[in-house]
């Protein structure tokens, strides 16, 4: 238990935290620590020399959480009580005899050893083969492929709608005194924790029903895609503007502000072309998380709005406990979070050249 | 996705706001009353309302907020109040429950991964960094797939949705005691690592947790009633607030109060919950730091 009284005992134990962030942290924790001048440059080379190399281990890094997440769904799986065996064969109206289960473990390869059928599941998921549904007996791919442009034309319509909207609330309400301060982010908290079937709600009766200024069923075209992507952008607008909002106040305290204000920059243009910059930078971080779990709010709001997609998928598929197609969405969301955590380091990069790796 | 969310949460109620006011605040009374009310349902509904929450009469269906059913009536003419009064127990419990197991989980794979050495840390960070690529309700989601619907499969099932985010912040909180200048004055002293770990670690580790379990409190019941909403909670004759906004759908056209109301118990009682969790947190803030 003994460490060096400097603390960087705790250093490896905060690289491993989080190890797409190492470059980040690394220049700021060891200036903290008073580490020698010379060995962060000769660190900084290092990293400058082989940038591809670090991408090329976060990919590797993406691929192992794919892999594992992959396995984590076949455990699952494997611990289901039960047969899946009598899922394929619920359809039937009558009960099905032993002979019908035996054909179909035959077929669906049940009956052969638990690491025969991992191999297989992991040997088909590497060539895109998602498997078949045990309910609508048809190739998972096909079923998400038909699903998945709805859902992600929503994902993408709420995630843009919803930056803008928390950045222009953070524009307009941050500093500007405490009581615009404290209602701006009073408005994001409760905005952050509705949720969103309930919001969804609230906006279907308001606009849908009593206004009847869009349609209440989600049918097509750009008139009902306007509920439901409002309806996801507005909890998640309210939690990036917390975390905006923090980061502009801080960055309007900075000296060059100061300086600009000084030049004789008017105060709009000092949000706008200086503290905004910065205070993207946490946003953007929680980006990646957000595509990710704006597709799992698509299982709500498409409940909601009746709308197409994979989200509806999801939800009968989980009802009828078909687990292939269960797996292969959520297997499918799995890369969209990952990939999407890919590109936000490197969105990360372009915003603030200083980090630059490669 | 927790753990992104209490960032958020964390960066926005420092300092730059109301930091370390004391004094009267009208939130927080507000939410301990909602609370108590709550509370108050959930232990003897029949103190807050005369009627029964099944009484199914077809005479009375439809019928719009007014003085004898203050939240209207449903399809089969049950009083909506009545009905959310009783379901406060069932929904609270849910978000209890979930809140336990979640905790539960977070401390036991939060301390193995502080407490032990970096190959396990690794492991235990590889692991959770696994489950935070299911966001949002997906974990849950596959839970209930693989074990089917019920009360108590939603229990489980948003209490290891939440888990990873606590742990990590379990975790976090554990590697930062351990690197506080008390713990290093401890083991200067000599003192036993077990009796480090007893005394110092696990108390200062746990404290921000009681604030951190209220909010989550507040998230489980959001998310176990949108399990309930999906149809994939507790079936529909139970009074559960997530179960009622789901039997409602089908009349939204015509009844909006069979999906407000019980959707504004949602709401209220996760608020409530959550702003007296962030007091909570204040206060422990300002005692240690």
């Amino acid at each position: 238990m003994s460490s060096p009284p400097d603390g960087t005992a705790l250093s490896p134990d905060r690289t491993a935290l989080s190890p797409d962030r190492t470059a980040l942290s690394a220049p700021a924790s060891s200036a903290v620590a008073g580490a020698p001048r010379a060995r962060r440059t000769l660190r900084l080379r290092w990293r400058q020399q082989r940038g591809w190399l670090v991408w090329l281990k976060r990919l590797i890094g993406a691929i192992g959480v794919l892999w594992a997440a992959a396995t984590l769904t076949f455990i699952v799986q494997q611990l289901m009580p039960g047969s899946p065996a009598l899922t394929i064969l619920s359809g039937g109206a009558t009960k099905p005899t032993q002979a019908q289960i035996m054909a179909v473990d035959q077929t669906y390869g049940f009956n052969k050893p638990v690491i025969i059928q991992y191999l297989t599941f992991i040997g088909h998921l590497a060539q895109g083969n998602l498997g078949t549904s045990y309910l609508q007996h048809q190739a998972v791919s096909t079923i998400i492929a038909q699903q998945t442009w709805p859902t992600l034309e929503l994902t993408i319509v709420s995630l843009v709608l919803s930056w803008i909207i928390a950045v222009v609330f953070t524009i307009t309400t941050a500093k500007r005194g405490r009581p615009v301060s404290a209602i701006g982010s009073g408005i994001e908290i409760v905005a952050a924790g509705l949720p969103q079937y309930w919001l969804g709600i609230i906006l279907l009766v308001a606009f849908a029903i009593e206004l009847k200024w869009f349609p209440v069923e989600g049918g097509g075209g750009l008139s009902s895609l306007v509920l439901p992507s409002l309806t996801m952008a507005i909890p998640l607008a309210g939690f990036i503007g917390q975390v905006t909002r923090d980061e502009f106040a801080k960055v309007l305290d900075q000296p060059f502000i100061t300086s600009a204000r000084a030049r004789g920059m008017g105060d709009t243009e000092v949000r706008l072309r200086h503290a905004l910059r910065h205070a993207v930078l946490p946003g953007i971080t929680l980006s990646g998380w957000a595509l990710g779990s704006l597709f799992s709010s698509a299982v709500v709001v498409e409940a909601v709005f009746a709308r197409e997609g994979l989200g509806q998928v999801l939800t009968n598929a989980v009802a009828g406990q078909d687990m292939p197609v269960v797996v292969g969405v959520t297997l499918l969301v799995a890369l969209v979070y990952v990939v999407a955590n890919l590109l936000v380091d490197a969105a990360y990069v372009l915003v603030d050249p200083e980090i630059r790796l490669a | 996705m927790t753990t992104i969310i209490n960032q958020a949460l964390d960066q926005a109620s420092r300092p730059t706001g109301d930091g370390g006011r004391r004094g009267f605040r009208p939130g927080v009374t507000l939410s301990v009353l909602l609370i108590a009310f709550l509370v108050v349902a959930a232990i003897d509904p029949r103190l807050l309302t005369s009627q029964s929450p099944y009484a199914v009469n077809l005479a009375e269906s439809f019928k719009s907020p007014a003085l004898g059913h203050i939240f209207g009536t449903d399809q089969s003419g049950r009083d909506v109040y009545t009905r959310i009064i009783y379901g406060t127990r069932q929904s609270l419990l849910i978000g209890i429950g979930a809140t336990a197991i979640a905790m539960g989980l977070a401390i036991f794979l939060g301390l193995l991964a502080g407490l032990s050495g970096r190959f396990v840390d690794g492991l235990v960070n590889r692991f959770l960094e696994v489950l935070f690529a299911f966001p949002g309700l997906l974990l849950a989601l596959l839970f209930v797939a693989a074990f089917g619907l019920g009360a108590s499969t939603e229990i489980i099932a948003v209490g290891i949705g939440s888990a990873p985010g606590y742990a990590r912040m379990v975790r976090g909180q554990i590697l930062a005691v351990k690197g506080s200048p008390y713990v290093e004055a401890a083991r200067a002293l000599g003192h036993p690592p077990n009796r480090i770990v007893r005394q110092h670690i696990f108390p200062n580790a746990m404290r921000p947790l009681v604030a951190m379990a209220a909010m989550g409190i507040g998230q489980s019941i959001v998310w176990a009633s949108a399990l309930s909403f999906l149809g994939l909670g507790v079936p529909p004759p139970a009074p559960e607030w997530g179960a009622m906004l789901d039997a409602g759908r089908n009349f939204v056209t015509q009844a909006w109060w069979l999906e407000v109301f019980p959707g504004l118990a949602i709401v209220t009682c996760a608020l409530s919950v959550t702003t007296i969790g962030r007091y909570l947190r204040r206060r422990f803030e300002g005692e240690t730091g």
